[in-house]
């Protein structure tokens, strides 16, 4: 992805934008890239309890676009892998006190004078303010996306206001796919989602119980590795440096009952 | 399961209906009001009935048009 700046959005809430910015943020520090990842969602922040680094927040976002403190100051740099740093929310102000043209001039000093390679932002829920002043500085986008109708839709509609706003390089990361499901046909396949949405996925997160093992305890998937979803994260961030990764073959061994149903014409 | 309709099948005919009103910005009961108000201006210029008369959203390639089926007996 040619983008530095580049949003994770979704529309719709608990589709697992916070754990991708999170483990993507995670994943290219890891490939060596220095990037900071941002929570916009003001009020309701959520990135640093999930990669375990609440207790280490002083300053935030707002007391940056504020100017009570320096990006420096603000950016809490994650020990466990090099070249990670996070820019919490403000708990306790309101999704008012976040100016769109702060923020995108903020972004900018990150790449070109802080010398990130990437910044990646944590868009809140909805399509209004909060979306928006996230969407501002943004070269392209990650839409986060459920294998179910609603978030398919609000997907719909996030693309459409990305696309309003001139933002072109947009990609689904198509996240909590359930393969035996889709084998049964009861769930949308990732070729559905492509083929309603119209965009390239550049993600294909399997449903996996590490993922809230890892928030429980604070870590982040891909930098302890191992699970499906760890591994599809790291894949993941690996195409959007540009490197040709072909997509895992999710599905599981089928079981006895799977085979039978095979041998008699089902899928 | 193989006897019967498989439920993807369904969200996704759904789906594409409710996407194309969407991206339309129209709403199903916005479309169902133009179809009376429509019935009214037929109405006229010949007896129109509204049995038969359907009015719908339809993909044509990239594009949405909005189709007019008027019966004329």
């Amino acid at each position: 992805m040619k983008a530095r700046a580049i949003v994770v959005t979704s529309g719709k809430g608990g589709v697992g934008k916070t754990t991708t910015t999170a483990n993507l943020g995670a994943g290219l520090a890891k490939l060596g890239e220095k990037v900071a990842v941002i929570d916009v969602d003001v009020g309701l922040r959520n990135l640093d309890v999930v990669m375990g680094l609440e207790g280490r927040v002083v300053f935030d976002l707002i007391d940056v676009l504020e100017g009570r403190a320096k990006p420096r100051q603000a950016l809490i740099r994650d020990k466990r892998v090099e070249n990670l740093y996070l820019l919490p929310a403000s708990q306790t102000r309101d999704k008012e006190a976040l100016d769109p043209a702060r923020f995108q001039e903020l972004v900018r000093h990150l790449l070109l004078e802080e010398g990130f390679d990437r910044v990646l932002i944590d868009s809140p829920a909805g399509i209004e303010k909060g979306f928006q002043t996230a969407a501002a500085p943004a070269e392209g986008a990650l839409v986060v996306v459920n294998p179910e109708v609603s978030s398919v839709r609000d997907a719909d509609r996030i693309i459409g206001l990305l696309e309003a706003r001139e933002i072109r390089e947009n990609l689904l990361v198509i996240n909590r796919l359930r393969p035996r499901m889709v084998s049964r046909g009861d769930m949308l396949s990732v070729e559905d989602v492509v083929e309603i949405l119209g965009l390239r996925p550049i993600g294909i997160i399997p449903e996996d119980e590490q993922v809230l093992i890892a928030t429980n305890q604070g870590e982040v998937l891909v930098l302890k590795g191992g699970s499906p979803a760890a591994l599809a994260y790291m894949d993941t961030a690996r195409r959007l440096r540009g490197e040709e990764v072909p997509f895992r073959n999710l599905e599981e061994a089928p079981g006895l009952l799977g085979a039978l149903r095979k041998l008699f014409g089902g899928r | 399961m193989w006897w019967r309709k498989k439920s993807k099948e369904k969200a996704k005919e759904r789906l594409k209906l409710v996407l194309a009103y969407d991206r339309a910005r129209l709403s199903p009961g916005m479309v169902e009001k133009l179809k009376q108000d429509l019935l009214e201006v037929l109405r006229r210029y010949f007896p129109a009935q509204e049995e038969g008369l359907s009015v719908a959203l339809e993909e044509r390639g990239e594009k949405m048009v909005l189709i007019a089926d008027i019966p004329l007996r």
